[in-house]
């Protein structure tokens, strides 16, 4: 008897609970603006972002929502205008950021964000995030941000056609892939397509990555990896071999002209994140027909993650309406509402599968079950400081294929960061 | 008592706009200038005093090395070009050929855009794909026209590459150093040159020992302009290749100053960057502000 009033009581307690959650949602009387700085400025980014505001607004009528967008790499416009907007004291409502490192380095340290653990407490992140992305986001015990999509970036993507026609399979290995792309040079095809600085950085971190296993890779990160080692030296090896079988113009091209190769069949793969599926569809391409896409080769049952966030700085003006905000975007309708447009799959492992296509479902699945490690270039694993460095590295890498005189640099890059 | 309303009036007009100069430029020139001295890594503020460390660490550094590299020879083969080709258009247009004022203006236009427009432009003509396949922009032009040997890798050519970024600089404002020579052509006294045609000296004669003598201090104002365009360069070369090039091939001072600032947030380090930039500037355009400074006083 007691036992049944207890259990009772609690289904009591959660139905209360439910419903009190879902007032604090949708509260239709909840007023304020709300600034949003981010870089959202392409199609499918901007249309994402749109849709994210109509589901704000349907579940908080009154509240204005201010949005600011700044164009520029990588949000790198941006932060020009939000270090002035924070030093000088008038931070905005809430912006986009990289989480991981992204967050920590350049706006937790310094102290100007306020945790939002208590958020993932009370919607219950904790357990629709994965382990994985929560390591990630989590520093001194406190969440930060809050993710609202999730992009893979060790990802190689393949010309169907091209591949077919020479009678290639997709590499899963190393060896796989340099005796493929020896094929394809003899043949006259591009191997791989490759674009501006920025591009090789990101082929990089992926052959990091591939050559070195995730814990490994993790441990470059955190100290745990020395970067002098020869292990380290062997994945350099790799890149500098994977560089001869590039496009000779590649510093001179975007990502997505770089992609644009392997469309018109110029070249054979291309490795860049996620983000280029969805420019593939654009250019009229079906998934799994016109093109493929495995892990980078050697990388496979890892997951090379980077999430754009959203976080709450201290002194933001009208708290409560961002706090909405941020509920919101965490919220399975809202990331339903604003990945399927992205082309990015969300964070939570609880998503409406029927709104995504082929290639977001297997990135899904492969989220749930991979070993998921940040994304460097993407600003998940290391600060804005030591990314330069490594871009600087790299980038004088490109030109003058120097392994040594790398990893010597690397070495410094790390002294320096850690 | 006129006078000294007169004075005041003057003061009251003029302190608005010498207010904000003192505070926009120069005020904001010496806390750059503290800043570079500073500790100052990631957003929060750190002015503890580190003397000239910035300074010795983007010194050594390989990259500023390159820069330096890149500015002297972008600086060197643009302002040539643009004074030569200025010259010539110039001496062109002297000859009052039929319809001047629409050759003019054809010149002179290019200088009307901004330099990111160019920038695309010629990010666009400069494509470095040598193969014949993927030939686009100049490349092709020079192929299809049987100039083959002609086809380069433009600006990402290791040493210099920055003469492919030249081109576009001169493209845009030799138009204006033609202005400027035309004018000084146009001012040179009548009875100068009919005298000289009077003692039987012939056109060649004319431009060689009276005209160009007479535009030497144009060509010192056209110098100092483009000196400090040059020296600044930061949006022609942003538009063309916003990485830099190929291993930094066409990295200038500003651009490093821009990543070092707002990527890598070493904000002491991009300090330094900029003042050193500054200095470069002065050199140039503090002897000429004493030059001109004097000239006035003389008159």
């Amino acid at each position: 008897m007691l036992r049944k009033t207890l259990v009772l009581l609690m289904v009591a307690g959660l139905l209360v609970g439910f419903s009190g959650m879902a007032e604090v949602e949708r509260d239709p009387d909840l007023q304020g603006t709300l600034e949003i700085v981010n870089w959202w400025t392409a199609g499918g980014e901007a249309e994402a972002l749109a849709a994210l505001f109509s589901v704000f607004s349907e579940w908080h009528p009154r509240v204005s929502v201010i949005n600011s967008t700044i164009a520029g790499g990588a949000g790198i416009g941006a932060r020009a205008v939000l270090i002035s907007r924070i030093l000088g004291g008038v931070p905005p409502g809430t912006f986009q950021v990289h989480a991981g490192r992204g967050t920590i380095d350049p706006h937790v340290i310094p102290g100007h964000m306020e945790p939002v653990t208590f958020l993932y407490e009370e919607e219950g992140w904790v357990d629709v995030f994965p382990q994985a992305l929560l390591d990630m986001l989590r520093f001194e015990g406190e969440f930060w941000s809050v993710p609202v999509n999730i992009h893979r970036s060790n990802v190689l993507w393949y010309n169907k056609g091209v591949f077919a026609e020479h009678g290639l399979n997709p590499p899963t290995t190393f060896a796989e892939f340099f005796a493929a792309a020896e094929v394809l040079q003899t043949a006259g095809v591009i191997p791989l397509a490759l674009g501006e600085t920025w591009t090789v950085v990101h082929l990089f971190e992926t052959v990091l990555l591939a050559a070195l296993g995730p814990d490994a890779y993790i441990g470059l990160w955190n100290g745990d990896t020395d970067w002098g080692a020869p292990e380290v030296t062997a994945a350099l090896e790799y890149f500098d071999r994977m560089l001869n079988y590039v496009n000779q113009d590649f510093a001179a091209l975007s990502w997505d002209e770089a992609a644009g190769l392997v469309v018109d069949g110029t070249a054979a793969m291309n490795i860049m994140g996620d983000w280029a599926h969805g420019y593939f569809m654009g250019r009229g391409w079906t998934p799994g027909v016109d093109y493929g896409w495995v892990p980078v080769p050697g990388s496979g049952g890892a997951f090379q993650a980077l999430s754009d966030s959203f976080g709450l700085p201290k002194g933001a003006p009208d708290r409560h309406v961002v706090v909405a905000w941020l509920r919101m975007i965490g919220s399975r309708e809202g990331q339903d509402a604003f990945n399927p447009i992205k082309g990015s799959i969300p964070a939570r492992v609880d998503a409406d599968r029927t709104l995504y296509d082929a290639y977001l479902l297997s990135a899904m699945d492969d989220f749930a079950r991979d070993a998921i490690v940040p994304s460097m270039m993407h600003g998940a694993a290391a600060s804005p400081a030591w990314m330069h460095d490594i871009i600087e590295a790299v980038s004088f890498f490109a030109a003058d294929r120097d392994v040594v005189v790398l990893q010597r640099a690397l070495v410094n890059a790390a002294a320096d960061a850690l | 008592m006129l006078r000294n309303k007169e004075r005041l009036l003057t003061l009251l007009l003029i302190s608005p706009s010498v207010l904000a100069i003192a505070v926009f430029v120069y005020g904001f020139i010496g806390w750059t200038a503290r800043v570079s001295v500073s500790r100052w890594r990631g957003l929060l503020p750190d002015y503890t005093f580190v003397g000239l460390a910035n300074f010795a660490r983007i010194f050594g550094s390989h990259r500023f090395q390159i820069n330096m590299w890149n500015i002297t020879v972008f600086t060197v083969l643009f302002i040539a070009g643009c004074l030569l080709l200025g010259l010539l258009l110039a001496i062109l247009l002297d000859q009052r050929p039929r319809r001047e004022g629409i050759f003019r203006s054809i010149y002179l236009f290019p200088m009307a855009i901004s330099f990111i427009v160019t920038g695309v432009v010629w990010r666009w003509l400069l494509n470095p794909a040598t193969v014949i396949d993927r030939l686009t922009g100049l490349n092709l032009l020079f192929h299809e026209a049987g100039l083959g040997f002609l086809v380069n890798v433009w600006h990402m050519h290791p040493r210099f590459g920055m003469a492919a970024i030249a081109l576009a600089g001169v493209w845009q404002m030799s138009g204006f150093t033609m202005a400027l020579y035309l004018a000084g052509m146009r001012s040179i006294p009548e009875p100068l040159l009919e005298a000289a045609r009077v003692d039987g000296a012939d056109k060649v004669q004319i431009y060689r020992r009276i005209i160009i003598p007479l535009l030497r201090p144009i060509t010192l104002s056209a110098v100092v302009i483009l000196g400090h365009i040059s020296l600044k360069l930061f949006d022609l070369v942003m538009a063309i290749s916003a990485e830099g090039g190929k291993g930094f091939s066409v990295d200038v001072p500003a651009m490093n100053m821009w990543f070092t600032t707002f990527r890598a947030m070493r904000f002491g380090q991009g300090a330094a960057l900029a003042m050193f930039l500054l200095l470069l500037v002065s050199v140039l355009a503090v002897p000429y502000l004493i030059y001109s400074i004097r000239k006035e006083a003389q008159l």
